[in-house]
């Protein structure tokens, strides 16, 4: 318990070293885009943290179903942890689409389907760590965070799904315009390796943090039974 | 399923009786809701074409921040008075109390529309007894006020209770606010049936995934 897993280590250099590869794939290997040249470079690493955001998000739900039904401390953990990650995660797409964005689109920010549901889940994400720290009760705080989680989880598609037929239904605005003038391109192969490689290298990377995470949390909770058990001792 | 409905419609007319004793929620949600319209009014320089198009926006928004000064104090008064303990020491079905809960906070939510929408038409000429119109804010309040109970039971337990119900409730309800939204906007403007249908759809998927979620899980939240 208390040493550290090897093969965490292990997934520790992992991570490391594929990213560290991710990244010399999409500097040097992935041919600069013709049309939107440099920027597009951002592309890579945006979706592949977006995805990374969208993992934790569901990762935080299915925990949140898996603690109710359990009661288990770690699916608690594990919950707290993916929302932690994926907020972070989130937040770093969101900048990085913007950098793109701004060149591109010619706008730091569009209310699009993609954009609205990733400021939401941030949102819910926030409303969630609030909730979390206006609670004492551990057991209490286990339970109103995995129900709000499994809420959130359900929740957010229909808003996607809502935000998109708002689009599709007045043909005008974005949406079936030409794919071009929205920023759309085709990968070629080695665009296409340099994105897989980045996707893989970040799902990588988040399953590290996730298990640091629940290590910490498993340690922390450690803590205070030691430390209320010495107060029990000296009372 | 007779005592089931029995001991809700118990839960139900104890919150209608104690509320009409004081019409303390009622009166203040009231007068909230006009506030937030003539707020409206001047912050978005309602003239004649500004008054159709946004008519929907403004509503919803309206009955949001007045469903939330209701949800709150609904559980608030249970927990704060003790009445949360006696109702989960009577011999009934969990769920029961939550579908109580619901409805009265449902009721409470359209006697205040019931009351809001003939001002709102009055002020604005805006012709909003359709029965399309006012089915979708049936079916908008139900799942605000479902979503929203499940939610205030949770925040009356917190340190932080007088803040954080909106902050949960809003960024979950927004597939409701978009919805409701829209559909009421098409029917204010007359469009085809055929264009709403797909919101009333939403509505109605909402409807019916939050209530049965929010009925699986209830039980955690009253456990002791």
């Amino acid at each position: 318990m208390l040493e550290k897993p090897r093969l965490l280590t292990g997934l520790d250099i992992l991570s490391a070293l594929m990213i560290l590869i991710a990244a010399a794939l999409v500097f040097f290997y992935a041919p600069v885009e013709q049309l939107m040249g440099q920027v597009q470079k951002v592309f890579y690493f945006h979706v592949a943290t977006a995805w990374v955001g969208m993992l934790g998000f569901m990762v935080a739900g299915v925990a949140g179903v898996l603690y109710l039904r359990t009661e288990k401390e770690k699916w608690d953990i594990a919950g707290l942890g993916a929302v932690e990650i994926s907020l972070v995660f989130f937040m770093v797409a969101i900048i990085m689409g913007s950098i793109w964005a701004r060149p591109i689109w010619n706008t730091w920010w569009t209310w699009d389907p993609r954009l609205t549901t990733a400021s939401i889940v941030e949102l819910i994400y926030a409303a969630y760590l609030l909730l979390r720290s206006g609670l004492d009760d551990p057991g209490k705080r286990a339970r109103f965070s995995a129900i709000y989680a499994i809420f959130g989880f359900f929740s957010v598609p229909l808003t996607f799904i809502s935000i998109r037929l708002v689009r599709t239904i007045h043909p005008v605005v974005i949406g079936s315009a030409e794919a071009a003038s929205q920023g759309g391109f085709n990968m070629d192969a080695s665009m296409k390796t340099a994105f897989f490689f980045s996707l893989v290298a970040f799902s990588v990377f988040f399953a590290d943090l996730l298990w640091h995470r629940i290590r910490l949390g498993k340690l922390q909770s450690k803590v205070n039974q030691l430390r209320y058990q010495s107060y029990e001792k000296e009372s | 399923m007779i005592p089931f409905l029995k001991s809700t419609a118990a839960i139900v007319w104890k919150d209608i009786k104690t509320e009409w004793r004081t019409r303390e929620n009622l009166s203040a949600m009231l007068v909230f809701s006009l506030l937030v319209i003539l707020i409206f009014n001047f912050a978005l320089e309602l003239d004649l074409r500004a008054r159709e198009s946004l008519a929907g926006g403004v509503l919803w928004a309206t009955f949001i921040f007045a469903g939330t000064i209701g949800l709150n104090r609904s559980m608030a008064v249970e927990k704060d008075r003790g009445c949360l303990d006696g109702l989960l020491l009577a011999p009934v079905d969990r769920s029961a109390i939550f579908i109580g809960k619901t409805v009265g906070n449902l009721f409470f939510m359209l006697v205040v529309e019931a009351m809001v929408l003939p001002v709102y038409s009055f002020l604005y000429g805006i012709l909003v007894f359709q029965p399309g119109f006012l089915l979708v804010v049936l079916l908008g309040s139900i799942g605000y006020s479902a979503v929203g109970t499940l939610l205030a039971t949770m925040v009356v337990q917190t340190r932080t209770r007088d803040i954080l119900l909106p902050i949960l409730l809003f960024p979950l309800t927004l597939p409701v606010v978009i919805a409701a939204v829209k559909a009421s906007q098409g029917f204010i403007q007359s469009v085809p049936f055929v264009e709403i249908s797909v919101w009333v759809n939403i509505l109605i998927t909402y409807d019916l995934i939050f209530f049965a979620v929010a009925i699986m899980v209830f039980d955690y939240i009253l456990e002791e």
